[in-house]
């Protein structure tokens, strides 16, 4: 679907006109990121992250298949095979520092783009497909990352592998034996090694698929924009080439810039030097911690030390996927009738109050366990699910939204022709 | 519906943690937590007086300092650490030529097969072998060493907090537990006479639980004979061995940089470009309000 002024791809030689008929590739890519594709003419450098993400997902493909050609899955070899391709493979450094860095640079444009969405509540209707979707795209690329940090076989590899596969062992009754089926053993080793490489290889496909979908299903509706006022006129639309093409750009080259700075100036900064050392079941490490980018929610695991009703590790493991799960409920938590937290006053303290909790929980997931680190991670964990279970639905009955323009184009140059219309016959 | 399950979830899990927080603040308030030994006497590693040649945004290799830091390595390191990653070609990087590292290797016996019998042997090293390990296996090298096996050295800066400045902190770092103060005036025996070192161990604020199995492995001005008349001193030879290691772990750290800077020029000259390009193209819209 498309707005009815959104121009039509007009093959124009003997080449184009062929394809036309035969394999429409390329009206496809006219109409989805295209001059066929039209776009609120107000969005903000908020709306690039969902292009960015596309670009490390591609970024992660190809640095991985490189990657993967040197790459041995074999406990005994995975960790040597590592340092071949960061001495002696050809640009195997830069492969491995860019695959290394192009993760956590996923999951920064991701978290930015989840909290574009929060804020400008682009779960509701009519994009609620396009938010599940969205959910289902996090949870993938946590699965695949997780795995990834294994291959490489180092003690956080292998310490982080046992940790979260040892999370399956609080379910009750089927918990151990599931934990011996995921890892193909009691503990992980070679078994678990190759198939979490052989699911790093599968994944990102995957994913790759579902971004597809994610991008089918905003094609529906269309792009929300920062007033949360939906496409009323052409007026309102700009096609996304040139003018998102241009802007987006922009954004990738700054990106870019803040990418490579980590690439060849602090490759190892977001690592853990525990994973230059090889795998030793024999020795545990002082502090296991995961990845930065699981720190909000191995927070939240930890969080839980009282046995209320159940062992309190159950909670744990039950809050952790509560807490992400709990977003593909927030369409129907989130009842207000007005999208843009620009206009919405008590909704808009809270949307702060959150970004500062997860700040925290950031930290705290980061941190020891122990005091006052766990305390304040049970304080910060309350409030994450207090604020979307309990507060989000309870503002969005009693807030009085600020006025809404009438449209994206009086917010954008103060006065819409078309606002002259009778009220109500326009919306 | 979905949002009454939803708040009575909420409330659920918020509950819950909210009780963990009383419980353990109660615990954390009742039972004050003891302060540890490795708490009030463990030290932040710190790097030689002047730093290194390849800190910061313009590294560079000090070859001579690397050179002297591989003599301290096969002198001293090597009897009980392997270098696993390292092979004797990567020693052309030194600045040595080829006939000298030819030369190196053949002077390292390493583990062969003889061509004849075929039964394991020994052979002069060639420029293709890594550094042979010191130990046949874990077990040997436990058994040597007092149960503690030496780690190898390829990625001993990469695998540790500050790595280069810990390895020259950990080297220069031994002290008498009997004399040594730390910020509070304490000896280690007055303050926390059970983690006094036991039987094969020794003092070293720098090393995580204080007590290490490595006896000080440089401890005598002179100790190693540098071919370029450097004074040997204990400091000296630990800052070249922390900077030897520093390019075991990392031999692509300074060609990484350089070429960091012209990724960088040509993405900031791309970054300037897509700007224009950006608000040539949007200069047609009329984006803001007037009023």
């Amino acid at each position: 679907m498309s707005f009815p002024w959104a121009k039509q791809y007009e093959p124009t030689n003997a080449v184009t006109k062929f394809l036309d008929e035969k394999l429409p590739l390329p009206r496809l890519v006219y109409n989805a990121v295209g001059a066929g594709y039209p776009v609120p003419r107000n969005l903000s450098y908020a709306w690039n992250f969902g292009v960015l993400a596309g670009f490390c997902l591609v970024l992660q493909i190809v640095t991985g298949v490189i990657l993967a050609m040197h790459y041995a899955a074999n406990a005994g070899v995975a960790f040597d095979s590592v340092e071949h391709i960061m001495r002696d493979v050809n640009w195997g450094w830069l492969m491995r520092y860019a695959h290394a860095n192009g993760a956590s640079a996923f999951f920064v444009v991701v978290y930015l783009h989840i909290f574009r969405g929060f804020f400008y509540s682009s779960y509701k209707a009519p994009r609620e497909m396009i938010w599940l979707i969205g959910v289902t795209i996090f949870l993938l690329m946590m699965a695949t990352a997780f795995m990834g940090y294994v291959l490489p076989w180092g003690q956080m590899s292998f310490w982080g592998a046992k940790v979260i596969t040892g999370l399956f062992g609080a379910i009750p009754l089927v918990g151990e034996p599931l934990q011996i089926w995921l890892l193909g053993g009691y503990a992980p080793d070679n078994a678990a090694l190759n198939r979490f490489f052989s699911l790093h290889f599968l994944l990102p496909f995957v994913i790759a698929g579902v971004v597809i979908l994610h991008i089918w299903a905003l094609h529906i509706p269309g792009s929300s924009n920062p007033t949360g006022v939906e496409v009323k006129t052409e007026s309102d639309t700009v096609p996304f080439h040139p003018y998102y093409t241009a802007k987006d750009g922009f954004g990738l080259a700054v990106f870019l810039v803040i990418y490579c700075a980590f690439v060849f100036f602090m490759p190892n900064a977001l690592g853990h030097p525990d994973n230059y050392i090889p795998a030793n079941p024999l020795s545990t490490p002082a502090h296991i911690v995961p990845e930065w980018y699981f720190w909000p929610f191995y927070a939240i695991l930890r969080a839980f030390t009282f046995d209320f009703i159940l062992p309190a590790k159950l909670w744990g493991v039950l809050a952790m996927f509560a807490a992400i799960l709990v977003w593909f409920f927030l369409p129907w938590l989130d009842k207000s009738p007005v999208r843009s937290g620009h206009y919405r006053p008590l909704f808009r303290k809270f949307f702060w109050v959150l970004v500062a909790d997860m700040a925290l929980l950031f930290y705290l997931g980061g941190a020891a366990a122990e005091e006052p680190y766990v305390m304040l991670s049970q304080i910060a964990t309350a409030y994450y699910f207090l604020h979307f279970l309990v507060i989000l639905p309870i503002i969005s009955s009693i807030e009085r939204p600020e006025p809404l323009p009438f449209s994206i184009t009086e917010a954008v140059l103060g006065a819409d022709d078309k606002a002259a219309l009778p009220a109500g016959s326009a919306a | 519906m979905i949002r009454l399950v939803g708040i009575l979830t909420g409330l659920v899990f918020a509950f819950v943690a909210l009780l963990a927080f009383v419980t353990g603040a109660y615990t954390f308030f009742t039972e004050p937590t003891e302060e540890t030994a490795e708490h009030a006497f463990h030290m932040e590693a710190h790097l030689p007086t002047g730093g290194y040649t390849f800190d910061g945004l313009a590294p560079q290799w000090d070859v001579a300092q690397l050179q002297r830091g591989y003599k301290v390595y096969k002198e001293v390191c090597s009897a009980c650490h392997s270098m696993n990653h390292v092979a004797f070609r990567d020693l052309e990087q030194l600045g040595y030529s080829e006939a000298q590292v030819k030369a190196e290797a053949a002077a390292w016996q390493v583990p062969g097969i003889d061509p004849v019998t075929g039964e394991a042997n020994l052979r002069p090293g060639l420029p293709t072998d890594y550094f042979p390990a010191p130990y046949a296996n874990n077990t040997a090298a436990a058994a040597a060493n007092n149960n503690a096996i030496p780690p190898d050295l390829s990625l001993m800066t990469k695998a540790r907090h500050h790595g280069t400045a810990y390895v020259y902190s950990l080297l220069t770092g031994y002290r008498d537990p009997n004399s040594y103060t730390n910020e509070e005036g304490e000896t280690l025996a007055q303050a926390f006479p059970d983690s006094m070192p036991g039987t094969g161990l020794h003092f070293n604020p720098w090393f995580a639980n204080l007590n290490l199995a490595m006896a000080p492995p440089l401890h005598t001005a002179g100790q190693v004979t540098y071919d370029d008349g450097t004074e040997a001193t204990v400091q000296q030879m630990s800052a070249d061995v922390a900077a030897f290691l520093t390019w075991t772990a990392e031999p692509s750290l300074v060609d990484r940089v350089r070429l960091g800077w012209m990724v960088m020029g040509f993405l900031i000259f791309l970054t300037i470009l897509a700007y224009l390009a950006k608000k040539s193209v949007w200069s047609q819209l009329k984006t803001r309000r007037d009023d």
